[in-house]
């Protein structure tokens, strides 16, 4: 690991100060960068530690629900007020890495984290996100994991994060000191040709909360994996669906792991929304939005099991017989 | 690179004793545990979070001490699989997997208690897990759920998920 200073702030703005010097970076739960460190893939020469300045509370109003950035994600799993109004953040917060790791990443790293992608992680490999130009092995090499989404012939990573997939589906904000708040869904660019981009921040933002609306409807996040637990998703569902008298009324989708960001899915709803809540809708509306997927020979394994996973997970919240 | 190391001054509470550090800012809590402080107990396993042979209890939670940087935890309260046993004998925890044999080589085992120690805790608390449908119960699933950030590899899950339920249900 490279050497570099520490240094804690006493608020926000002496924080966003601190971080402009050069190659300063935010630390908070470390749980991926202190990661990234070792692996060379990141050298900040300054830590900015922020953890003891975020806000950590969760508050619900009539507007929904605020979470902040430093609330760690095993507080917010098992909130009571998360659990009982929006399960399928509680579930997804569940569903990731294990509970050590959970009790000291937090909300606002955890939708920073950075690829998994095996040749990112490798400083001896190119690689177009962590070197622009470099190349990208994973699209002739081990993309098994990767995404079939949003993604280029610059760049095929996936994000990492189940917690994302849930807020994307959620409809949340990411609220930033003095700046102008996000949504979740345009947090993250396509990687294009410059897969180096991965949010829309600016330099130095510091990410200070997430809010969310009440959902008002029964949700549920299931993720697919090559274990039973603590492994990054192969592919996951963030749905949310409300169905009257055997029609859609509404619905969300989200889709994790095979893509670059969390895949709001769209046109799959479009198709869903006044229709009928039968397992073939559910299918059809699923081959919809994979219309757009580009899958690679060893990840195309993952068009039928997102369309799988979606007809399932919909069938069970719509409580029909499959 | 020796001239360009940078230093702080770090205080940790381990296993209830003060120990005051002049750390190189690069030193994970598991190096000061390890190397500074000579409580070889925690084990350093994968090095990357992926294995939980380093868990310690941090402000009584489980964390993996290998990903967590020394420097940002000034003041902080440790715990150890040094520190858990008290005058009474082995921490229960310690005594079930004696108990019920459970481990092979050993290696992760101390990591082992101490994510049982921490996840009785949230059990304890009331925290659901993945698994959980309505009230969380010490079942064999709950108790894989709960016990997955830490791999064996001799295999000896069957009699660690035997002794963590005997650890819960003795209390």
């Amino acid at each position: 690991m490279r050497p570099f200073d520490y240094a804690r702030a006493a608020d926000p703005a002496g924080a966003v100060a601190l971080v402009a010097r050069p190659a300063a970076k935010y630390l908070a739960g470390g749980t991926n960068l202190v990661d990234l460190m070792k692996l060379g893939v990141e050298t900040p020469a300054l830590l900015v530690d922020v953890t003891r300045l975020l806000p950590t509370g969760i508050e619900e109003s009539a507007d929904g629900l605020r979470i902040g950035a430093g609330a760690r994600n095993s507080d917010v799993a098992v909130d009571r007020r998360v659990r009982a109004g929006w399960p399928v953040l509680s579930q997804a917060l569940l569903a990731g890495a294990s509970g050590q790791l959970r009790n000291v990443a937090t909300i606002g790293g955890n939708l920073l984290q950075r690829t998994r992608c095996r040749y990112f992680q490798d400083v001896t490999k190119p690689c177009n996100k962590r070197v622009p130009g470099t190349g990208c092995p994973a699209i002739a090499g081990a993309h098994r994991d990767l995404g079939i989404l949003g993604t280029s012939e610059h760049c095929v990573a996936t994000h990492p994060s189940d917690l994302a997939v849930a807020l994307a589906a959620l409809d949340a904000t990411v609220h930033l000191h003095e700046a102008a708040p996000v949504p979740l869904t345009d947090l993250y660019p396509l990687p294009g040709d410059t897969p180096q981009v991965e949010t829309v921040l600016p330099p130095g933002a510091l990410i200070t909360a997430v809010s969310l609306p009440p959902l008002g409807l029964p949700s549920r996040y299931r993720k697919v994996r090559d274990r039973a637990s603590y492994a990054f998703a192969v592919a996951s569902i963030a749905a949310a669906l409300d169905v009257v008298d055997g029609t859609v009324r509404d619905v969300r989708i989200a889709w994790g792991g095979v893509a670059p960001r969390p895949w709001r899915a769209t046109e799959a709803e479009r198709v869903l929304r006044g229709g009928p809540a039968t397992e073939a809708a559910f299918r059809a509306a699923a081959d919809a939005e994979l219309a757009a997927a580009r899958p690679l020979p060893d990840n195309a394994f993952k068009v039928p099991l997102v369309r799988n996973l979606t007809a399932a997970v919909l069938a069970e919240l719509a409580g029909v017989d499959r | 690179m020796t001239d360009d190391r940078r230093f702080a001054e770090v205080s940790l509470r381990v296993n209830g004793e003060l120990r005051p550090l002049s750390l190189d800012t690069r030193t994970t809590l598991l190096d000061a545990l390890r190397e500074h402080l000579g409580l070889t107990g925690s084990k350093k396993g994968c090095d990357h979070g992926q294995c939980g042979a380093c868990t310690v209890l941090l402000d009584g939670r489980r964390v993996l001490s290998c990903l967590a940087l020394a420097v940002a935890l000034d003041g902080a309260e440790v715990t150890t699989v040094e520190g858990l046993a008290g005058p009474g004998g082995l921490h229960p925890v310690q005594q079930a997997f004696l108990d019920r044999d459970a481990f092979q080589c050993g290696y992760c085992t101390p990591g082992q208690v101490c994510s049982a120690v921490g996840a009785l805790a949230e059990y304890d608390a009331g925290w659901p897990s993945l698994v959980t449908d309505g009230e969380p119960a010490l079942t064999d699933a709950e108790v894989a759920e709960r016990m997955s950030g830490n791999l064996c590899r001799c295999g000896a899950y069957p009699n660690i998920v035997a002794a963590v339920r005997d650890a819960g249900a003795a209390r």
